[in-house]
């Protein structure tokens, strides 16, 4: 078990570990010219002839209830879309449950590698936890209140797994240590906040305001976790900076709110 | 309408061409298409990449043959690029996994309620079984690694409940080998069937070899290399089924007429147009490698292809759901082993029969298949979904945490 992140080693990926191979693979490849002319545009310019063909990822499911079906003929007459609603909510909803998945895999790691000073500790990323299991309930229940089927994966849910493929890798990874987990929840809460405040936005533009109110609620705890899961993975580099020994008993604290 | 492939001579040769641009398109949607749409494109992928490893092996052990063999590989391996290409890039390894899953279920369950000859019928239904238990196991991966619905990907055609176990389907590799049907009493079917899903499970095997190192998880790790040494026994389990007396050339030709039986099948299914089409090109296509490959196999043989080939095509794959039938066979034939090439009940089996003591080994450690599924009831919305109300959340009132 490692606990620290930043140890001098025999890292190899660099030029400086082989001096006299890598002046010649230089100075090699500098006496070559392209094959082709042009530049990395042209890789782009296939990327756009692709892209106006394409016809997206996917589309939102159709309304489950009859209640579905008025709600969305009442917004389409009123000259909204509702699925684009739909499709957020499918989002966050997708994006809560798997960040339960996360801290599922992180209290794990405290587990075996413990703590540091002002590192995490169990009730904080319980409490995460918890909130994240909460917040996925009450999206489900929100989706089906507005007639939509809570299990379907929205084309937006689908946008946001893709771009969080490497959290769950990370976190799963048992070679990567709590501390470097923390990067991974990280990136997660910060996508998180700015997730919740749009949608917060949007059911407001759209006259939800019960559900935008019920929302506010999840972004307080969502600006918390951010502050905590920031405040534990600096604490933790600054600790290995400073050539602080990391502590392996679970005893960790919260940072103030 | 039946296909008469004696008949239909299809695209020749010289005009099946690619281009890049047409070998990478559109690929199909996660979200939109239909679920067997995806298994469509999964088993043919199988399909022809056991065209291409059977005329490898061919092609190591004849040197007459090698030029024709040249020829027509190349061409399926671009028939196989596009087909595979259509495998859209959000669709993770682990997704895609539940597709191969539901291949091996659903086309198997097809293949095992039309086969003609009963022994090889029980070896469909005891492979079935087997993979159905995968599916269940992959999607309690899915869903606890990754907090995803495995539904969204089988689309309620495929029930997620246990098999066998996988941790008992671990066998002596000489109990995976089965009795060949006979090439001359066979039912052009049988042949059919045999060499189709062979080649499925093949592919199988060949992805999770390839996608196991992917995850970082140790459980998933572990759980692709149980799999895939699973796939490896069907493998051995179905291809053991083809009469090794069938000379080269007639296997060739038989795996050609393998090919355009499944591009019809595939044909007969799709509903979207824009995969349909391809569909209906590479029918062509294979047709026309059929009639190339008839007229080697009748000048070298010095017989007619119609000793070995069906005139018309036998009913299309049913590519659709098959509960009822898995279900029941579950409820039959779930503590079904086998023992040599024949099958008997788990019970009758010795405790320290071979296959005890190579399944014993390998579990010694641990079974990743019971412990990445232990308690694993799939509902709808992730096994989270039954989870959160025992959190005390409340939605109506203030509290949300």
């Amino acid at each position: 078990m490692k606990t620290t992140t930043s140890d001098m080693g025999r890292n190899r990926t660099g030029v400086a570990t082989s001096p006299i191979d890598s002046a010649d693979i230089t100075q090699e490849a500098q006496k070559h010219q392209p094959s082709h002319l042009g530049d990395g545009s042209l890789l782009l310019q296939v990327r756009q002839i692709y892209a106006r063909e394409s016809e997206g990822l996917g589309s939102v499911p159709p309304p489950v209830s009859l209640k579905g079906v008025a709600k969305t003929a009442v917004d389409v007459l009123k000259g909204s879309k509702p699925t684009v609603f739909i499709d957020k909510l499918g989002e966050r909803l997708a994006f809560e449950r798997s960040g339960t998945r996360l801290y599922e895999g992180a209290l794990a790691k405290f587990d075996v590698y413990g703590s540091w000073e002002g590192g995490p500790t169990r009730e904080g990323l319980e409490k995460i936890y918890n909130d994240e299991l909460s917040h996925f309930l009450m999206l489900t229940e929100a989706l089906k209140s507005l007639g939509a089927d809570p299990t379907a994966m929205t084309p937006s849910a689908d946008v946001a797994a893709v771009v969080s493929q490497g959290l769950p890798l990370l976190i799963a990874d048992p070679r990567a240590n709590l501390r470097q987990s923390l990067e991974a929840l990280l990136v997660a809460e910060l996508a998180d906040n700015a997730g919740w405040e749009m949608l917060i936005e949007l059911a407001r533009d759209l006259s939800h305001d019960t559900l935008a109110d019920r929302f506010q609620l999840a972004l307080e705890s969502e600006v918390q976790h951010l502050l905590w899961v920031r405040g534990w993975l600096a604490a933790g580099v600054s600790v290995e900076a400073r050539g602080a020994p990391a502590r392996e008993e679970r005893a960790g604290t919260q940072p103030r709110v | 309408m039946a296909l008469d492939i004696l008949q239909e001579k299809g695209v020749p040769l010289d005009k099946q061409v690619f281009t890049w641009k047409d070998l990478v398109r559109r690929p199909y949607s996660k979200l939109d298409d239909d679920a067997f749409t995806r298994v469509c494109v999964i088993y043919m992928n199988g399909i022809m990449a056991d065209a291409l490893r059977t005329k490898h092996a061919f092609a190591r052990m004849n040197r007459e043959l090698r030029e024709p063999l040249a020829l027509i590989r190349r061409l399926e391996q671009y028939e196989q690029t596009l087909i595979n290409w259509l495998n859209p890039a959000d669709q993770t390894p682990l997704e895609t996994t539940l597709g191969f899953e539901q291949v091996a279920i659903e086309v198997t369950a097809s293949v095992a309620l039309r086969e003609p000859d009963p022994y090889l019928a029980q070896t469909y239904r005891f492979g079935l079984l087997e993979d159905f238990d995968h599916l269940y196991r992959y999607s309690a991966l899915y869903d606890r690694l990754e907090g995803k619905d495995p539904n969204n990907i089988t689309q309620s055609y495929t029930d997620i409940i246990p098999g066998r176990p996988t941790s008992v389907e671990h066998r002596h590799p000489l109990d995976d080998l089965r009795r060949p049907y006979d090439k001359r009493a066979a039912h052009p079917l049988t042949k059919l069937h045999a060499m189709s899903i062979t080649a499925a499970e093949n592919q199988t095997h060949d992805y999770y070899m390839t996608v196991g190192p992917f995850f970082s998880d140790p459980v998933a790790r572990q759980l692709y290399a149980e799999i895939a040494s699973i796939e490896e026994q069907h493998t051995s389990m179905y291809e053991s089924l083809l009469d090794p007396g069938e000379s080269l050339l007639e296997k060739w030709l038989m795996h050609e007429a393998c090919e355009v039986y499944n591009f019809y099948s595939c044909v007969a299914f799709e509903k979207n147009p824009r995969i349909k089409e391809i569909w209906q090109r590479f029918l062509d296509y294979e047709l026309g490698q059929l009639h190339y490959v008839k007229e080697i196999f009748q000048n070298v043989e010095k017989r007619d292809a119609a000793e070995v080939l069906p005139s018309t095509l036998p009913e299309p794959i049913g590519f659709k759901e098959h509960r009822d039938f898995v279900r029941k066979t579950l409820n039959q034939e779930e503590d079904m082993a086998s023992n040599g090439q024949d099958y008997v009940r788990m019970a009758d089996l010795p405790r320290d029969h071979r296959s005890y003591i190579w399944r014993d080994q390998l579990n010694s450690d641990g079974s990743p298949s019971e412990t990445v599924a232990a308690g694993y009831k799939w509902i709808p919305g992730t096994e989270l979904a039954a989870r959160t109300p025992r959190m005390g959340s409340t939605f109506e009132g203030k509290k949300v945490h």
